[in-house]
């Protein structure tokens, strides 16, 4: 148990570098999962323990970008747990026609996959003109991808089931050409799309949202990051807005649970009603 | 029974259980030995179809006593509460006994992984762990049981030749880190003397 302790410690003094060296603060992250990532990092690298790591990302930026680009593994895909768009469609989507104009907020949104479920959505259900979508995420890289919206072609065919489980009844290939490999999202679904930089470790509420999207991201904080990030969802929210997480996040321990009822409780969309929530 | 000469009793903390192909069955017959006052923390790994949306933890909890579910990410652990990890989720355990989900890659092919589970238990439990595989088709789980042993826990497999699918205990027995090789029948025996025998 003494290598565990000394373990700890070494990250600990790791990301504590990683926060005064370059700013990025992974200090809240989930522990387990950070340490796991790092562990993965290490076998890759060379060296032999994880304080070895700590002069290496202190002087050389691109070691620094390589760590962080292991904190930050996207993994995402189109209409990512079907039911939940369907839910959208089906429950959200007729709130969302009432509103003249609106603003969408997904919060990490990785290589973009989901944005543009979210954008087909709303297309399909003539009110995407209508939308202001701003997605955001800390790591650049991943944000440069998701505004090129070009995906290996054999994840259509995922994508494709995906967004018929999700209500989807149009042909899926209207929605983004092949060029060789690659499928190009159709630019017509990026005209709304705002990306941006965004840190939820840090930075604060940017503008007043109808919907806060944020799916898989919480899991990765620990319960003081976690709150923090609801706090700043449920500043941003309107009166009536929707939250919607991930099928296993809960706003249970956080200070912000009596805000809001739920729509659906299992698939964790929510009203921000200021009214108390059971989940 | 001779198998469990040497074991003692009073030092676990926690049980983790990984199967796969044909573990339905064993995992079944473990559980239903057990009782709502079962004290030692017990996680499962079971590899699930990617669209499992919770379906197998409620079969099981219908069919046995000790409660059996799918946590949430961040959910304190008890003693009593048989926790599955959710299809297409990584379960790992933080250091205040609270669970963390993943949706990082996908280890040994499979989210959630045994490998990830075992390996998080170590970290935490270390020799006061106990690490159980069952029938399975890959060799997922032998790597986390083997940090498992290093730490000096308990190691038990299914007897592969009781197992519907014996690759998975039999890669932990070949990679030579198992204490016990037992059949399910068994496994369940020696978690209810862990139990009251941990208790006096």
């Amino acid at each position: 148990m003494v290598e565990e302790r000394t373990e700890n410690l070494e990250l600990e003094l790791l990301l504590d570098a990683i926060y005064k060296r370059w700013g990025y603060d992974f200090r809240s992250y989930a522990h387990a999962s950070i340490l796991r990532r790092t562990k993965q990092f290490l076998m890759e690298s060379g060296c032999s323990s994880i304080s070895e790591i700590i002069p290496k990302v202190i002087h050389d930026r691109e070691c620094f970008s390589q760590l962080a680009q292991r904190y930050s593994i996207p993994v995402t895909e189109m209409f990512r747990d079907p039911q939940v768009y369907l839910a959208l469609r089906e429950r959200v989507i007729p709130m969302l026609k009432t509103w003249p104009h609106f603003k969408i907020w997904h919060a990490g949104c990785a290589t973009g996959e989901e944005v543009y479920s979210l954008a087909i959505l709303l297309w399909e259900a003539g009110i995407y003109e209508r939308a202001t979508i701003y997605a955001t995420d800390f790591n650049d890289a991943v944000l440069d991808h998701a505004k090129e919206g070009v995906y290996e072609v054999e994840r259509m065919k995922e994508a494709t089931r995906n967004y018929q489980l999700a209500g989807g009844r149009e042909s899926f290939a209207n929605y983004f050409h092949v060029r060789y490999n690659a499928a190009v999202i159709d630019p017509k679904l990026k005209e709304r799309i705002v990306f941006s930089g965004h840190n939820l470790a840090c930075e604060g509420s940017f503008g007043e949202m109808h919907v806060v999207f944020c799916r898989n991201v919480l899991i990765y904080f620990n319960r003081d990051l976690q709150n923090r990030a609801l706090n700043l969802f449920t500043e941003s929210l309107v009166f009536g807005g929707f939250l919607c997480l991930g099928t296993k996040e809960t706003l249970r321990f956080s200070d912000v649970h009596d805000q809001y009822e739920s729509v659906d409780k299992k698939l964790r969309i929510f009203k921000n009603t200021g009214a108390a929530c059971d989940s | 029974m001779r198998f469990i000469e040497g074991v003692e009793w009073g030092v676990y903390r926690a049980v983790v259980i990984g199967g796969s192909a044909g573990a339905l069955d064993p995992l079944k017959a473990i559980l239903s030995r057990m009782k709502n006052d079962f004290s030692l923390i017990i996680l499962v790994v079971q590899h699930l179809h990617a669209s499992d949306n919770g379906s197998f933890a409620e079969y099981l909890d219908g069919v046995v006593e000790v409660h059996v579910r799918e946590p949430c990410d961040k959910e304190q652990l008890q003693p009593g509460v048989v926790y599955i990890a959710p299809a297409n989720y990584h379960m790992l355990v933080e250091a205040d006994y609270s669970i963390s989900l993943t949706v990082d890659e996908r280890v040994n092919w499979s989210r959630p992984s045994i490998d990830v589970l075992f390996e998080s238990a170590a970290q935490i439990w270390g020799d006061a762990t106990v690490a159980i595989i069952l029938s399975g088709a890959n060799h997922d789980g032998t790597e986390g049981m083997r940090s498992i042993k290093a730490a000096g826990g308990l190691t038990i497999v299914q007897d592969p030749d009781h197992a519907d699918t014996p690759e998975m205990p039999r890669a932990a027995i070949q990679a030579d880190i198992v204490d016990m090789v037992v059949s399910e029948a068994d496994i369940a025996q020696i978690l209810v003397e862990l139990h009251e025998r941990g208790q006096s």
